[in-house]
């Protein structure tokens, strides 16, 4: 890698629908993170954070434009790759938490290292559930665990493959004000650790969290603040 | 993702859901035990009818009379000059034919049969002494019709062994038939055959006597009955045979023959014929219950797909590829319909275990059947599993993501 950029998004467009129902949901969007920042993406609903989200994530291909991971153009990469992408380089944390309520904390941490050839896995779950302060909860189930607890869990199974990006979705979107804390504070804490964090969010109180704020309003980029 | 563990995942998939899987089952289960069970009693109707028509010997001819045919149109019966005695005689004649060894004319009709104590309804031929031979039976009590009674036209009758324990009597009794008197003069050793049409159940008296004083018909018979030498002779008993009714009943050309000689080997191939279309017909029934199944395994799978969209979303977002989750709802398929497909087995096997103690229906299984219904369980399971296994697998990650 010629530089220690993370991400470089060059002149990224994304159109959903064809013929008058066209959106352009990013527009010449441009972007660039560097390796261990911490970045907050802030924006109304409908200016285009979640298509952002999505194709940082690689759950999604621009209609035009490149976009370099680890300089690597992933851009064009088919599903498959795409997978092997997210399942290797990136871990998420939806607003949602997306845990499976059948399978215990320690099952739900190991879920991405399934999905590639890894020994000792509830080893490597376990060291996950340690940084998020969960040691005492691995046989809990979901339903079991308190909201700020769940997200927690789902931070660990973003974790466990070691990755070079976390990207968290409103990761306080449905927390309350404690959990939040909480959670945010387990985020700024593996920022420090050297990992790259990228939180999107609509709420203010979260920005602050990274060490750098952007703002998205229809579809592109308004203004950077460093914090 | 490793087989093990997508196996592990399923497993785990369906025991969340057990009732729905049980169902699901159940349709695989039926299936496949309607197939191994219908195909297990066509096959031993199929066997018994085979090994009654051996026991009455492959080297009988049975000779039938047919109405004639000109210029394709049926004369109908009684348009045939029947088979008549003079018939009989010709093909007694052992200068003409060498290969035949004996030959017994048949009259048949059913009648009721009354002894002193009891009645019995029951078929009773009209025959000669031949017709031991013809039929491979042989005489437990008493003698049997011989070429006397039938000069004299003797009240006399030959019960078989069913038809004489029924009515209660023994040799030397006397049992009314049409109001007419007829002493027991003998009765057959036992057959061991069962079911409808059962071989012992039967009685025997002289041709003559039969046609003056039971059907009518002064002359005429329905069948008779040839006894090549031995089971290699009898393509010229055939012959033989085919030959002297030719010239007796003055036929030059023996595409318009008014009588039909068949062989044990054709009643054979026909009986044959016959059950393995019914043991067909029946396992087809069975099949499409097979195919029900299948589609029950394909509509929950569905709904399994629809209810996991979410779950489906986020293992996209964890690095499942494609082909991770089409493997995924695959198996899950098979894993219905495999454990279905066995139970289903065990079912069938208990169904060829109980049916022949409880309702005397012969169950034979033989292991093709059973591997061909269990392979078709699977096949099923696979194809119908395709279908949803390639929606959960061209689901995209953000909308199935959203999905709650």
């Amino acid at each position: 890698m010629e530089t220690d950029d993370l991400i470089r998004l060059e002149s990224i467009t994304k159109i959903y629908g064809t013929g008058d129902a066209m959106v352009a949901a990013l527009r010449d969007f441009s972007l660039t993170v560097a390796s261990g920042e911490s970045l907050a993406v802030m924006g109304p609903s409908g200016s285009g954070k979640s298509t952002l989200m999505n194709i940082l994530g690689c759950l999604d291909t621009p209609s035009s434009g490149r976009y370099w991971f680890a300089g690597q153009d992933v851009s064009r990469l088919n599903e498959t790759e795409l997978a092997h992408v997210r399942n290797r380089r990136i871990g998420f944390v939806f607003q949602q938490f997306q845990l499976l309520s059948k399978l215990s904390a320690w099952r739900n941490v190991e879920l991405p290292l399934l999905y590639r050839s890894v020994g000792d896995r509830r080893r490597l779950a376990l060291q996950a559930l340690e940084q998020v302060g969960l040691s005492d909860r691995i046989n809990h189930r979901p339903g079991q665990l308190s909201g700020g607890q769940q997200q927690r869990v789902a931070i660990a199974r973003a974790l466990v493959t070691d990755p070079g990006l976390i990207l968290a979705d409103e990761p306080t979107g449905n927390l309350d004000t404690a959990s939040s804390r909480d959670v945010l504070a387990v985020l700024r804490e593996l920022n420090e650790q050297g990992r790259t964090i990228i939180i999107i969010t609509h709420d203010p109180e979260v920005a602050p969290v990274a060490k750098r704020t952007v703002h998205v309003r229809d579809g592109q980029l308004v203004d950077q603040v460093a914090a | 993702m490793s087989l093990l563990h997508t196996i592990e995942t399923g497993l785990r998939s369906l025991l969340g859901h057990r009732l729905r899987s049980v169902l699901t089952t159940l349709g695989i289960l039926f299936g496949v035990a309607a197939v191994i069970a219908t195909v297990g009693i066509g096959q031993a109707s199929s066997d018994s009818v085979t090994a009654r028509i051996t026991s009455l010997g492959t080297n009988l001819l049975t000779i039938s009379a047919g109405s004639t045919v000109t210029s394709g149109v049926f004369g109908g019966a009684g348009s045939a000059t029947t088979l008549s005695m003079a018939d009989v005689a010709g093909l007694q004649d052992r200068q003409s034919a060498p290969d035949i060894v004996a030959v017994a004319p048949v009259s048949q009709g059913r009648l009721s049969l009354v002894s002193a104590s009891s009645n019995w309804s029951t078929t009773v031929s009209g025959s000669t002494e031949g017709w031991l031979v013809t039929n491979t039976r042989t005489i437990n009590s008493g003698t049997f019709i011989n070429a006397n009674d039938v000069a004299t036209r003797a009240q006399v009758i030959v019960l078989g062994s069913t038809t004489a324990a029924n009515l209660g009597a023994g040799v030397g009794d006397i049992v009314m038939v049409r109001q007419i008197p007829f002493q027991v003069i003998g009765v057959l050793a036992a057959s061991g055959g069962q079911g409808f049409g059962n071989p012992d159940d039967l009685g025997v008296v002289p041709i003559t006597t039969a046609q003056d004083e039971l059907f009518g018909g002064s002359g005429s018979v329905q069948r008779i009955l040839l006894s090549a030498t031995s089971a290699s002779t009898i393509g010229s008993a055939y012959l033989e045979a085919n030959q002297i009714l030719l010239q007796t009943h003055h036929i030059q050309d023996p595409s318009q023959a008014d009588f039909t000689i068949t062989t044990q080997t054709q009643v054979l191939s026909t009986a044959q014929a016959v059950t393995q279309t019914l043991t067909i017909l029946l396992a087809s029934v069975a099949a499409i219950s097979l195919l029900v199944g299948g589609i029950g395994v394909m509509n929950i799978m569905l709904v399994s797909v629809t209810e996991r969209t979410s779950e489906i979303g986020l293992r996209k977002a964890l690095g499942a590829t494609p082909v991770d989750l089409f493997r995924q709802f695959v198996i899950e398929a098979a894993m219905l319909t495999a454990v279905g497909g066995l139970l289903g087995v065990g079912t069938g096997l208990a169904v060829g275990y109980v049916v022949p103690r409880a309702a005397n229906i012969a169950v034979t299984i033989t292991p093709l059947p059973v591997l061909v219904a269990v392979g078709v369980a699977v096949a099923v399971g696979l194809v119908f599993g395709v279908y949803p296994a390639l929606r959960a697998a061209r689901l995209a990650p953000i909308e199935a993501l959203r999905a709650q």
